[in-house]
């Protein structure tokens, strides 16, 4: 039997259907697609995919599994080195990273791993089959380390990961989130379509069963200092707080009414459920013309979520060309089927309004000339180009720094110039016993490096505390 | 969760509860608030902090009733659990360095005021004290604020108590006869805040003012409370909530507080709906 050349295809919902509800838009393999697909690993000697995942998954291993059919055993697999496999099989960049050196992908398309990993995280999710026994945990933990308090700061990627990891040490875990609810971009960033909050609940769930404590609410940096968390018996901590400071344009008219900073808009609706105002009480205002500017991941959820909110005409406006959106091309590829229109090498300038509300987008055109810093053709402004787009609602996706909140408040953690958090490869900070990781330290980047780093820290937390202990 | 352990009606829209929140108490200082969220469906709502006691970890909010989660939470009694609060939050007001401030509260932002007179005074700062509301029984807080100031004006719109007039109208005499007050701190409704600046600006005395903006996360996330002081733009949650009163474009806060009035009125609407 020859193999198949392409990917076995994921069923989704259609574009004119899906852009009227937040439910999923891709609906995941049936048993027989997972070993169809399965089937199409090589099982190759080097095993590129694993040295491709930034927590090196056993992928071969995992789909060995799958093919002999015991899909327990393949979630055991992805677990021993994913603690969010269901997250991660919908949201990371494959493309980018085990499915890019994938050696089926060649000649032929790549073997579809994060649908492969979708399908045995959430088969495991709907059985209850997914959570660690207690036995498991028992196995795993390190008896130096037993009843030992270590502080994980911010509950998103990052901290989930390194809170799970040395919870499986045996350490007494404490997550200190400053939002109400666990997920951090996970929650108030990507939106349901693309990552239902129901599969955040339970991936979380099962790292509380590895016995993680969760206090919620707590700003670290004001309601209690890391000074303060030392005191408290706290013998090494991890920071995870992530990327969350927006960035505006520093436009005229980036203060109206109907400008929103992509992390607003996408918190009011994912965090706060404005997809379902009034029913929750935390309104969000759409309009019926919408720009999004910027074209990352960031900016294809919030175009996506304005068509979903009811608005008619949804831009996508950016300074560069498309093949220098910074998005997966995935997103860009939904977005498109979902209708909404990319108005490329447009650079917005100044944004008009009426009664105190948006009424139109300046916009200056743009040509490529010669490559920047970042490798990518620099956008030139054409002069005389200017034109207006009517609008109700701008929305700024340009990116996110470091939330100072805590930096500012924490003595002697050395920070970049743009507030990113200083560590080491060990992800330790200019601090002794505190370790950091994900977008504070990197800038805004995906949740699978913050894993990685989560995961990296907790694995060098428990060395410095056996270290410690020696001595 | 956190228990309201006390109730207390200060006028007909303007409640007091005392919560069980210690990790808030224990770090609390005048100018800081809280954010809370009365249920799993409520919205994020940030309130001063007008009292904390540090010992027995409880902190006293008071706010007025104006849309739809103050209505909600106004209805809670003691025994009942509020579902989210954290804090506390924003920049705390600097009481050091003054001999002679002028506090004025209009309305509930009385409340508001209260912990900085309180605050100042226990710094051994003189302190005048002006509140100011539409009719007598919306005055609130005249014990506390007669306790922690030198001096206490009242105001009301229509006469009924103190003087019939605007607290402005007492500031302005203040400032003309006064020559030694070196800070002005107001808190209230803007139209006040701004009347109050422009009048201080005349004098030069340096004015502080508290603003109440629109805020989701309340961490410097969301960019929701942006308002633009000095011609720079900056976040009430974590840049303020207290600005220099002179530099702050009050035009551009009255247009953004007014963003959501369609909706608060839908989600009220919506509510008593529910009701009948």
């Amino acid at each position: 039997m020859s193999l198949q050349k392409k990917k076995t295809p994921m069923k989704e919902q259609e574009p004119e259907e899906r852009i009227k509800n937040f439910k999923e838009v891709p609906f995941g393999y049936s048993d027989q697609e997972a070993l169809v697909e399965a089937d199409r690993c090589l099982h190759c000697k080097h095993q590129p995919c694993v040295e491709g995942c930034p927590v090196h998954v056993p992928i071969p291993q995992f789909i060995q599994a799958l093919k002999d059919g015991d899909v327990v055993e393949a979630n055991q697999i992805i677990k021993s080195k994913n603690n969010l496999p269901a997250v991660c099989g919908r949201v990371c960049p494959q493309e980018e990273q085990c499915e890019k050196v994938c050696v089926m992908g060649i000649k032929n398309e790549p073997v579809a791993i994060g649908r492969l990993e979708r399908y045995v995280a959430d088969y495991n999710m709907e059985r209850g089959s997914d959570k660690t026994s207690a036995e498991e945990i028992e196995k795993m933990k390190l008896s130096e380390l037993e009843g030992r308090k270590v502080a994980v700061i911010g509950a998103g990627p990052a901290g989930l990961t390194a809170a799970a990891d040395l919870a499986k040490y045996g350490l007494e875990v404490t997550i200190f989130e400053a939002l109400h609810e666990t997920g951090g971009v996970l929650r108030y960033g990507i939106p349901e379509f693309r990552l239902p909050k129901d599969i955040v609940d339970q991936e979380v769930e099962a790292i509380k069963e590895l016995g993680v404590d969760v206090q919620l609410n707590v700003v670290v940096g004001k309601s209690i200092t890391v000074e303060e968390l030392f005191e408290q018996g706290y013998e090494s901590m991890f920071i995870g707080v992530g990327a969350g400071l927006p960035r505006f344009l520093n436009i005229p008219g980036e203060n109206l009414n109907g400008v929103y900073s992509a992390n607003e808009f996408l918190t009011r609706v994912n965090l706060m459920k404005a997809f379902k105002y009034p029913e929750y009480k935390t309104p969000v205002v759409v309009g019926d013309k919408v720009a999004v500017v910027g074209a990352g991941n960031v900016a294809m959820d919030a175009a996506r979520t304005a068509k979903r909110l009811g608005a008619e005409d949804v831009y996508i406006v950016y300074r560069r060309a498309e093949e220098q959106m910074p998005a997966r091309s995935e997103e860009i590829h939904h977005a498109q089927e979902e209708k909404i229109e990319l108005k490329l090498l447009n650079n917005p300038v100044a944004i008009h309004g009426e009664d105190g509300r948006v009424a139109q987008m300046e916009c200056q055109q743009m040509k490529l000339g010669e490559k920047d810093d970042s490798g990518r053709r620099r956008p030139i402004p054409i002069e005389g180009s200017n034109w207006m787009l009517e609008l109700d609602t701008v929305i700024i996706a340009i990116g996110q720094n470091p939330n100072p909140l805590l930096t500012s408040n924490t003595k002697n953690l050395k920070t970049k110039s743009w507030g990113g958090i200083e560590v080491g490869e060990d992800q330790q900070t200019s601090r002794r016993g505190v370790y950091a990781g994900g977008d504070v330290v990197t800038g805004a980047a995906t949740v699978i490096k913050a894993m990685g780093a989560g995961k990296t820290a907790a694995e060098n937390m428990k060395n410095y505390l056996l270290e410690k202990s020696k001595k | 969760m956190y228990e309201i352990l006390e109730k207390e009606v200060l006028a007909p829209t303007i409640k007091k509860l005392k919560v069980k929140a210690p990790m808030i108490a224990k770090k609390t200082k005048p100018g800081n608030f809280i954010i809370l969220r009365v249920d799993e469906k409520g919205e994020r709502i940030p309130l001063t902090v007008a009292d904390y006691e540090r010992e027995s970890g409880i902190i006293s909010i008071i706010f007025q009733e104006v849309g739809y989660s103050t209505k909600l939470l106004g209805q809670m009694d003691k025994g009942d659990q509020i579902q989210d609060i954290v804090g506390p939050l924003g920049h705390h007001i600097d009481l050091e360095g003054y001999q002679k401030v002028v506090l004025l509260g209009g309305g509930s932002g009385t409340a508001l005021l209260y912990p900085k007179v309180r605050g100042f005074y226990e710094q051994g700062a003189e302190v005048i004290s002006i509140t100011g509301a539409r009719t007598k029984n919306l005055i609130i807080l005249e014990e506390e604020l007669e306790k922690y100031s030198d001096r206490l004006f009242i105001a009301t719109d229509d006469g009924s108590y103190g003087h019939h007039g605007y607290v402005t109208d007492i500031l302005k005499d203040l400032l003309e006869k006064e020559a030694d007050i070196d800070l002005v701190v107001a808190i209230g409704p803007v139209p006040m805040m701004k009347a109050v600046a422009d009048m201080t600006e005349e004098y030069g005395i340096k004015t502080i003012v508290s603003l109440n903006t629109v805020m989701v996360d309340g961490t410097g996330m969301c960019g929701a409370c942006r308002v633009t002081v000095g011609g720079e733009r900056k976040f009430t949650c974590v840049d303020g909530p207290a600005f220099d009163a002179h530099q702050v474009d009050f035009k551009e806060l009255m247009n953004r507080l007014n963003f959501y009035q369609d909706e608060e009125n839908l989600v009220h609407d919506t509510a008593v709906e529910e009701d009948n």
